[in-house]
């Protein structure tokens, strides 16, 4: 267990340096969801008026959680490129050739995506208050906004490292943005309220990982929501990602049966 | 035999599915033995199961059959105490090229159970010993072909393994930084008595370093031993005749044929190639005498002690060069 935790630390270390060589990443990342952030929140400000539209607030503070948890999904989704990469070369050969914890090599990414998505959440946090959006649930809200977006990158940069570590193609994790996370999206409370969605969007909504993350976040930032609509979608968030940094720690050995 | 074994190998097997095609046995019963402290040299074409092997005895793989020990220690049922005892240097770069060299070092290190100022002290000794220490704290991806070679196998030194696996080393070096590679690997286990296992595409880099040779082809083992031993097995020099004139070449073959000694005589152009089964010293002297007899024009005649290359072409009936690019076509097909 000690030597898992090092291993984690020093892996950690190892990708924040790469992403701190390249830091016009992170900034890329950041520009689709600025435009959403900005343009929708401009486009659709009506869509608020609408009867049964249940926020009191602008449609800017609507969405900004929702923004969030976008940026960070759709961040995560991408985790598996490092894996990718170091499968292209024998870095990763070298790391299974030697006593290097499996599982630290699978928290290490999915620890480095959490920082990269906490410094990324309070940039969007910050345009947002530029732009007039207020939030009541004030810096405590925002912590917990931020622990979603934690687990939320979690669950999504262990499967995006799963189907890395399975195909070794990053035409696998095109496919995972477009196929998986893009409609996970749009199936979700993020841009609407699911109340004015048809019955069905409002019913795989309650299955939908990246809606636990908008609701948890919708909650926190509103401060006058029972404590059951954060400490709910928590959980269930922490239990996913539990359970999916186990499968794809597992897909190690898939990979070892087919190599 | 006085030195334990390093590498046991026992009648390894592994079957790869191919989708919509028959599976491709790429092992099939692969044996030997390899001494501790020297280098071995695992010798093949492309698809031969050099990697394949590689890949069993450094535990990125499992056999489908058979048993393998390194260091003595059973790879199938104990990998994490093999992974503890070697190096692996994959034939693709091992280094993060977003990393400095010390960086790379230092990290092997440390994954391999150094702590942290023992891991610097060797990332420190190991770029002195390879030269790469004006280039310690650039980037990977700036450094040279043969720069980034050497720090993949100062990678793979890190913790001072016991077995060194090198699949590939020199692959796409030039013939300088090859020379150079070569002498590191020969100080290392001289110096350090460590088991190099190492799979190589040049007969040439195979007959330099290794004390012990393994050719496998279609995934079984067709010879082996000491690359001495090899050669003197195939009994005779090479006797190569250029005759003087192009219409010549088959009644010179003939006459070779009828000179005592001489076996596997082949014609080829100009040339006339056999092989003595008698004191070459008197065989020469001989078909010398009968060509002039014959009144056969003799451009030059060379002599040579057989070469790898003639103990590959003996064992697979096929030359190195040309065997390893058939392959290479099968595989890309």
């Amino acid at each position: 267990m000690r030597t898992a935790t090092q291993h984690t630390a020093l892996l950690t270390a190892r990708a924040l340096r790469s992403v701190s060589r390249v830091p016009v990443f992170m900034v890329m990342n950041l520009v689709q969801p600025m435009l959403w952030l900005l343009l929708f929140g401009a486009l659709f400000r009506s869509v608020v008026e609408i009867p049964g539209f249940g926020s009191d607030g602008t449609y800017l503070e609507f969405i900004t959680p929702g923004i969030v948890m976008m940026t960070a999904m759709f961040g995560a989704a991408w985790a598996g490129t490092t894996f990718v990469q170091d499968m292209e070369r024998g870095v990763m050969d070298r790391f299974l050739a030697s006593p290097t914890s499996r599982g630290a090599l699978m928290v290490a990414s999915m620890a480095c995506q959490a920082v990269i998505a906490l410094a990324q959440a309070l940039v969007v946090l910050g345009v947002a208050w530029l732009c007039g959006a207020r939030f009541d649930g004030g810096l405590g809200g925002v912590g917990l906004l931020l622990l979603g977006v934690v687990l939320l990158t979690a669950i999504f940069s262990a499967l995006s490292n799963a189907f890395a570590l399975l195909t070794g193609q990053q035409e696998a994790l095109i496919g995972l943005s477009q196929m998986i996370t893009l409609p996970l999206m749009f199936l979700s409370s993020a841009i609407m309220d699911p109340r004015l969605s048809p019955a069905w969007v409002a019913e795989v909504a309650r299955y939908n990982p990246f809606d636990w993350a908008v609701r948890l976040g919708r909650a926190a930032l509103d401060g006058s929501a029972p404590a059951s609509e954060i400490w709910g979608p928590a959980a269930l968030l922490a239990a996913a990602t539990v359970v999916m940094a186990w499968v794809a720690t597992r897909a190690f050995r898939a990979r070892q049966k087919s190599v | 035999m006085t030195a334990p074994s390093a590498i046991e190998v026992q009648d390894l097997v592994k079957t790869y599915a191919v989708r919509g095609r028959p599976p491709v046995r790429a092992l099939d019963g692969v044996s030997f033995d390899a001494p501790s402290g020297a280098v071995l040299g695992l010798l093949g074409p492309n698809g031969a199961g050099k990697s394949t092997t590689l890949k069993i005895l450094t535990t990125l793989t499992r056999p489908d059959a058979g048993s393998a020990r390194v260091a003595g220690v059973d790879v199938v049922a104990r990998p994490a105490e093999v992974r503890r005892r070697i190096g692996y240097v994959a034939q693709r770069p091992v280094t993060d090229p977003m990393d400095t060299g010390r960086e790379n070092l230092v990290l092997a290190g440390r994954l391999q159970g150094l702590g942290a100022r023992a891991a610097r002290a060797r990332a420190d000794e190991l770029l002195e010993r390879f030269d790469l220490g004006a280039a310690a704290d650039r980037l990977v991806r700036t450094y040279s072909g043969g720069m980034a070679r050497k720090l993949d196998v100062a990678v793979g030194l890190a913790h001072r393994p016991e077995v060194l696996f090198l699949d590939e080393p020199t692959t796409g070096l030039d013939p300088h930084a090859r020379a150079e590679m070569w002498a590191e690997i020969e100080r290392m286990t001289h110096e350090e008595r460590m088991t190099v296992v190492l799979t190589t595409h040049y007969l040439e880099e195979a007959d330099r370093l290794a004390a012990h040779l393994v050719i496998v082809d279609h995934g079984r083992v067709v010879a082996g031993g000491a690359p001495s031993d090899l050669k003197d097995a195939l009994r005779g020099d090479t006797v190569v005749v250029e005759v003087a004139d192009d219409g010549a070449t088959a009644r010179a073959g003939e006459v070779a044929s009828r000179v005592t000694g001489l076996r596997e005589v082949t014609t080829d152009g100009r040339t006339v190639r056999a092989r003595t089964s008698a004191s070459s010293a008197v065989v020469l002297p001989a078909l010398l005498a009968a060509l002039d007899a014959a009144d056969v024009g003799v451009a030059s005649a060379t002599l040579a002690r057989p070469s790898l290359d003639d103990v590959y072409l003996s064992i697979t009936g096929r030359a190195f060069e040309a065997g390893a690019a058939a392959e290479t076509e099968e595989v890309a097909a």
